[in-house]
């Protein structure tokens, strides 16, 4: 799950993680309001929508730039009213660009040095792993390429968390001086703790900086939150904005189903991840593109397959279906029930090639036969990925 | 012989009581396999399937049944739990069938376990099966051979693809191991191809991953050090976008890290047949079994 930045900046301030003071707006008025309150003439006003690029993004209406910098409280109102309620356009949004809603204004600090600092979980060692560098405000992976030496990596003993002559030597490897180093191991206290209590899966602040005037602020984060966790955090759940989601994404959540959409004109419907992935991989490999990764899970329900198919010709991209069942939790006679009442429910459009095999596939192909629908049956996963390659054809 | 469970393996089933503990316990009993317990808080003193006692904690199931083995249906929330319950009570071998438990509580319970006796294998996996001896998990039993190849992978159902295509070439199976999707998880690719390695009934091997990691890339190291047996390998994923989790928590590609083309590359140096789309799996063995 993503959030906005002014959420995200909500969580730092929750666990005392210094940043740059400043508050969210939905109307240009509330943003002169908050600008007023930061006391202050140097401000930023920055679009909220959950894509990066937002400095260089244009928005529909020709106004040039999702993040601006302003000396008054009256500049900032004129900047919101150019992007509440407007498309911005970003090299991550695709060309439809995302519509903004709320602006981030908050103070625009003198920077004197930008630094790395992230969390993550190591999947080699599975304890969380803390990477830092001098090199802040620019792309991590290329710093990493280049100058692998300038990457501090330090692990963290999950049963004792991240102790306080950590955090110092973190500080001193970052190059500050003792004064910073104090600061700085609040704030890096304040990051674990956040990892930690959220169950994020990474907490990434790119720049962590040091101000002119001696501060260390995280001033720009990013936080990723492990979706097996979010059960036990409805604050965080309740960040989640739906209107930055894909549509047919948010659907399929809402019958547990593990849906998320691509480019292409084949749709698929698959149980278990990894054949759902090599699903797709061998429709490519026959000369198709997949409209879709679907994974309907172990133990889905007849009205579970009935909705994702529901969902899957709602793509009208879509130019065939592949169905690619093998059933172990999943018996194929409730698969073949579920197709049967999905077809009969949606009037399907687009040609269905089916492959069932495994529990009660004897039962799930007799239904399929008994029910005269017109249907590709397939022998294996390389013939249904033939016959849905050339049904669109 | 094959590894880790055989007719010997006495099984008990943490969750027993739930509509899938019940389904797959009994699915497991009709394959032949010795359940000998079932664990359900609150619900000690029932018996299942007319035979089976249930017990209120592991401890007294390992106590008063002697089992050595267990398989894990308990909902993701208390899942991490109930490892750790299984692994106090000193149960040999821990398979635990849950999907969707968070990445934090599997932290700590692979940290707990670094150094004790107990092994675990997944967590949301489907499980492993010593063909014609001993079935703990949710995979189709009838599909499988008894054999000589071992086949290890991520997938649940890309594992029984996999199987599929062996008996159907009339190559039989030594043991099936489902590691799971997880990005921490307690038995790796590593592990498993080691144990394969050692087991005198495994003359081949099949190994499924998947993007994300760097498990296929150490196994494929280890591999081409030590192992003479023919292996042949899939990775599913290689036209999954960068960025997006499919499915699996641990199936994303990031910063460049654990792209199908980089995990291909380091097992076709380690002399690996590659299977170049999943209906290849077996053939691809087969291929490097002539070239042996």
């Amino acid at each position: 799950m993503n959030i906005h930045e002014y959420q995200a900046k909500e969580l730092l301030d929750k666990f005392g993680v210094p940043n740059s003071p400043g508050g969210v707006a939905s109307t240009p008025e509330q943003a002169e309001k908050v600008a007023r309150s930061l006391g202050t003439n140097n401000l930023v006003v920055k679009s909220q929508i959950h894509a990066g690029g937002r400095g260089k993004g244009t928005f529909t209406s020709g106004f040039q730039g999702g993040v601006h910098l302003c000396k008054t409280a009256n500049q900032v109102r004129d900047i919101a009213e150019q992007m509440l309620g407007k498309t911005l356009v970003t090299h991550q949004t695709g060309p439809e660009g995302r519509v903004v809603r709320k602006v981030l204004v908050s103070k625009s600090v003198e920077i004197a040095r930008e630094l790395y600092f992230a969390i993550l979980i190591d999947r080699a060692t599975s304890i969380p792993m803390i990477v830092a560098s001098t090199e802040g405000g620019v792309d991590i992976e290329s710093v990493a390429a280049t100058t692998p030496e300038k990457i501090i990596r330090m692990s963290v003993d999950p049963l004792y968390g991240l102790l306080p002559y950590q955090t110092r030597k973190l500080a001193k490897l970052l190059g500050m001086t003792s004064t910073e180093m104090r600061l700085a191991c609040k704030l890096f206290a304040g990051l674990y703790k956040l990892f930690i209590r959220s169950d994020c899966s990474m907490v990434e602040v790119n720049p962590l900086v040091v101000t002119k005037g001696g501060e260390v602020l995280a001033l720009d984060s990013k936080i990723n939150f492990d979706d097996n966790a979010l059960f036990r955090h409805p604050d965080i759940l309740a960040y989640r904005d739906i209107e930055e989601e894909n549509p047919r994404e948010v659907e399929a959540s809402k019958f547990n189903l593990n849906y998320i959409g691509l480019d292409g004109n084949i749709a698929c419907l698959v149980n278990g991840a990894g054949l759902a992935m090599a699903t797709m991989d061998i429709i490519k490999h026959h000369g198709g593109e997949p409209a879709n990764f679907l994974d309907v899970g172990g133990g889905a329900t007849e009205q579970q397959v009935t909705e994702a198919f529901k969902i899957l010709i709602s793509d009208k991209r879509v130019k065939a279906i592949l169905v690619n069942i093998f059933g172990g939790i999943m018996k194929c006679d409730i698969i073949a029930q579920g197709i049967i009442n999905a077809v009969r429910a949606v009037n399907l459009p687009v040609p269905l090639v089916v492959r069932l095999e495994g529990t009660n596939v004897e039962a799930g192909r007799k239904l399929l036969n008994d029910s005269k629908l017109p249907l590709l049956a397939a022998t294996d996963i390389a013939d249904a990925a033939k016959k849905v390659v050339a049904a669109v054809k | 012989m094959a590894i880790l469970v055989d007719k010997s393996t006495r099984l008990l089933v943490q969750g027993i009581t739930g509509k899938a503990g019940g389904f797959h316990a009994r699915s497991c009993m009709e394959y032949g396999t010795h359940l000998v317990a079932g664990v359900t808080p609150a619900r000690g003193g029932e018996v299942f399937a007319d035979k089976i006692p249930v017990f209120d904690t592991v401890f007294e199931a390992r106590q008063q049944t002697g089992c050595n083995a267990t398989m894990i249906f308990v909902p993701a929330e208390f899942a991490a739990d109930s490892i750790m319950e299984a692994v106090d009570s000193g149960i040999e071998l821990i398979i635990c069938i849950t999907e969707g438990i968070p990445v934090i509580d599997m932290m700590r319970v692979k940290a707990a376990m670094t150094g004790g006796k107990s092994r675990l294998i997944g967590p949301n996996c489907p499980g492993i099966i010593t063909p014609g001896q001993c079935k703990i998990g949710i995979m189709p039993g009838y599909i499988h051979k008894p054999g000589k190849v071992g086949v290890v992978s991520r997938s649940g159902t890309l594992t029984y693809e996999a199987v599929w295509q062996l008996s159907a070439r009339g190559h039989g199976q030594s043991t099936c191991v489902g590691i799971g999707g997880d990005p921490i998880n307690g038995t790796s690719h590593l592990d498993v191809v080691k144990m394969f390695n050692d087991d005198p009934d495994t003359e081949a091997m099949i190994l499924i991953g998947e993007i994300g990691g760097t498990a296929e890339e150490e196994a494929a190291a280890w591999l081409a050090e030590n192992c003479k047996k023919p292996v042949a390998a899939f990775i599913a994923g290689a036209t999954a976008p960068p960025g997006r989790r499919m499915g699996h928590a641990g199936a994303i590609v990031s910063g460049g890290k654990g792209t199908a083309a980089g995990k291909i590359e380091a097992l076709r140096a380690a002399n690996i047949e590659i299977a170049e789309t999943p209906a290849d799996m077996a053939d691809a063995l087969l291929r490097r079994m002539a070239r042996a």
